[in-house]
């Protein structure tokens, strides 16, 4: 079964007709899109760093975690909102572009690790897992955010 | 020469021809400028957010700042290198450029603010380094620095729309 009927339906949204065809509206909500990712790499980062014994390296990674969740939550939520706007607007562009794709690919498995692997070792006690562990998680997150970061803005060159 | 000259005279140089035309090079550079908002501007504001009294408030502030500085300032070397190149591949319609114009007002205010933030509250740091809400002036530089952040990644994407052009600019 191909997806690309579903995707036709969301371009004919009224939403999608509406972004499209406003000169202000795709600019308006990429800028959120651009806001969110500065705000999601600094709330990854800051706990990936410390798991690569960098940055705030006196304060345990749990903590760290901990203070930097909601705002990483935050973040997401204004990121797949402003996403999901964005890919309404050009939904059937998005299904003929490679970048989409990988985009899409490594996103869900980025949020999966986020929330299952690297948040149980980070929130670990200190000693349960070897640092080397902790290494290994934040360069996979690293490496995973980075590809969905990239993926997306190579959407914009395509097509 | 004028400024709009020293543009022009940019813009004939083979370099600055050879970036806008590259097929891979003008959208790599551009990448950079864009993911590089996670190093830079993310690591900038979690400092405001700790300003703000929103975050890492048993973490005194000193140690926020000083161990994520490094960091903010690789992020913003990465931005002006990677920014320069973009405006040095098409130097004459991002001067005439409107919001090219507010980013670097907006630029210069957020240097203005850290200034501003360095020889004022921040000498007093030892009286309030380890207070989860730092005092008004300190409050003060975190949102006006979120708020002038905000508005140049908004100016600097829009950099990329043409509404405002001279016509027969590109």
């Amino acid at each position: 079964m191909s997806l690309l009927p579903f995707f036709e339906w969301c371009e004919n949204t009224g939403v999608g007709h509406a972004i499209r065809n406003s000169l202000w509206l795709f600019p308006v909500i990429e800028s959120f899109h651009l806001l969110a990712l500065a705000m999601i790499g600094g709330a990854i980062l800051i706990v990936d760093l410390r798991l690569l014994g960098f940055g705030l390296k006196r304060q345990p990674a749990a903590q760290l975690l901990r203070d930097a969740e909601p705002w990483l939550i935050g973040g997401l939520v204004v990121m797949v909102t402003s996403g999901v706007l964005l890919f309404t607007s050009e939904a059937i562009k998005c299904y003929y572009s490679s970048a989409f794709w990988t985009k899409m690919t490594f996103l869900f498995p980025a949020l999966v690790f986020t929330f299952t692997v690297r948040r149980r070792v980070a929130t670990a006690e200190e000693g349960r897992w070897r640092p080397l562990w902790g290494k290994l998680v934040a360069v996979v997150s690293v490496s995973l955010w980075s590809v969905v970061g990239a993926a997306g803005r190579w959407i914009g060159f395509s097509g | 020469m004028s400024l709009l000259g020293f543009c022009q005279w940019l813009e004939g140089t083979s370099w600055s021809i050879a970036l806008h035309e590259s097929l891979w090079v003008y959208p790599i550079v551009e990448s950079v400028h864009v993911l590089t908002l996670c190093l830079f501007l993310g690591t900038a504001i979690l400092v405001d957010l700790r300003l703000l009294g929103l975050m890492m408030r048993r973490v005194p502030f000193t140690e926020v700042f000083d161990r994520l500085q490094p960091w903010t300032m690789a992020g913003f070397v990465l931005m002006v290198i990677s920014g320069a190149l973009l405006f040095y591949a098409i130097p004459v319609r991002t001067y005439l450029n409107i919001f090219f114009r507010v980013k670097v007002v907006m630029l210069l205010l957020a240097g203005v603010n850290v200034w501003v933030f360095y020889r004022t509250v921040y000498r007093r740091v030892a009286d309030w380094d380890l207070d989860g809400i730092p005092p008004k002036a300190a409050r003060w530089a975190g949102g006006v620095s979120l708020v002038l952040w905000a508005g140049i990644v908004v100016a600097g994407r829009m950099i990329a729309y043409n509404w405002f052009d001279a016509p027969g600019v590109h």
